[in-house]
């Protein structure tokens, strides 16, 4: 009956290195986001095109699309613009210009292409926190209640459509 | 090449962005209490960005903006617990240093109790082992009469085998 003692050691250990392997395992920095299926926040802010015109959540709610976070002091959203060009052509992507200069991130629009079919010009950065954004890029999937479906942090390429976002898109767009 | 360029523009970047810090933060404060408010709330809550760090520590954007939130709701008289709350419901419980207690971080703040009685009764356990080794190591009166008679015996039973041997 004593020798059984003996392995509890040994239990402990495998115990702890199987937690302590799965933490390992698992990236710090995915963060859930607290967004997932809330409404879109409200706002009032201006286009990014023109000062006068204000838009709210009224303006970018109605149909499954993408709300992405960019800004033209972001590398890694250069990367991923000419993706998001091509996406255009499938889905509403709203662009969400946060904490940027005007005149630098039309420049880049016209420069670049516009895949946006609105973009809000959050110069603050209010609406950025909101959302729950901690860098750009940051892409989100809305129903066509304006609820957020899900979150990707990071570049949107090919990859993150195919196996992440367009998933979910073909599903609400069933629903719907 | 690109290697170095990198190296070289973080090395500007960190002695920039250190010397900057100071600079940017330059909050008012109505009372001395409200100051010491904002600085607690800091050290409590977590950069989004930089995991490791308070937003107190951190000089990311995104947490000197959120510090600035902090701050305007500190002035519009909101308690720690909304200020808490407005955090979470954008950045969820992750932004908390310090975990509510609620189903999920249960095991967490239960943990350290649970450990601890685990230890106690290990020591309980080792001592009243101890204390009863300890005891058994005296004989009783009987035990005494039987050691006696044994010792007796197996001197007795010498003596025969020597005288034997002569």
């Amino acid at each position: 009956m004593k020798r059984v003692y003996l392995f509890v050691p040994l239990i402990i250990f495998i115990v702890l290195a199987v937690l302590l392997g799965r933490g390992l395992m698992l990236d710090p920095n995915k963060m859930p986001s607290a967004l997932i299926d809330q409404s879109v926040p409200e706002f009032n802010l201006p286009s990014l095109a023109s000062e006068e015109r204000m838009l709210t959540r009224a303006d970018v709610v109605g149909e499954v699309s993408l709300i992405n976070v960019w800004g033209t002091w972001c590398p890694s959203c250069m990367q991923e613009h000419p993706y998001l060009m091509k996406l255009a052509s499938q889905i509403p992507i709203i662009g969400v210009n946060y904490k940027d200069v005007r005149a630098d991130a039309n420049n880049w629009l016209v420069k670049l292409g516009n895949p946006y079919v609105v973009s809000v010009f959050d110069e603050m950065g209010t609406l950025g926190i909101d959302l729950g954004v901690f860098g750009a890029p940051e892409t989100y999937v809305i129903d066509q209640q304006g609820m957020v479906r899900y979150k990707h942090v990071g570049v949107v390429n090919e990859r993150v459509w195919l196996e992440r976002l367009k998933p979910v898109v073909d599903q609400l767009r069933g629903e719907g | 090449m690109r290697q170095l360029c990198l190296r070289v523009l973080l090395l500007v970047g960190l002695v920039v962005s250190g010397s900057s810090l100071a600079a940017i933060d330059t909050y008012e404060f109505a009372d001395e209490q409200t100051r010491e408010r904002f600085h607690q709330l800091n050290g409590e809550l977590r950069c989004p960005k930089c995991q490791n760090q308070s937003l107190g520590d951190s000089n990311s954007p995104i947490a000197t903006d959120l510090r600035r939130e902090v701050y305007r709701l500190l002035k519009e008289g909101k308690s720690d617990r909304e200020i808490k709350d407005f955090l979470v419901a954008r950045y969820g419980e992750y932004i908390l240093y310090r975990p509510e207690l609620s189903r999920h971080t249960l095991m967490l703040w239960l943990a350290p109790v649970f450990l601890l009685l685990i230890g106690l009764v290990v020591v309980l356990v080792l001592v009243k082992r101890r204390r009863s080794a300890v005891q058994s190591a005296t004989l009783d009166v009987n035990e005494q009469k039987n050691l006696k008679a044994l010792l007796d015996a197996s001197e007795t039973s010498n003596e025969v085998e020597s005288n034997k041997r002569d």
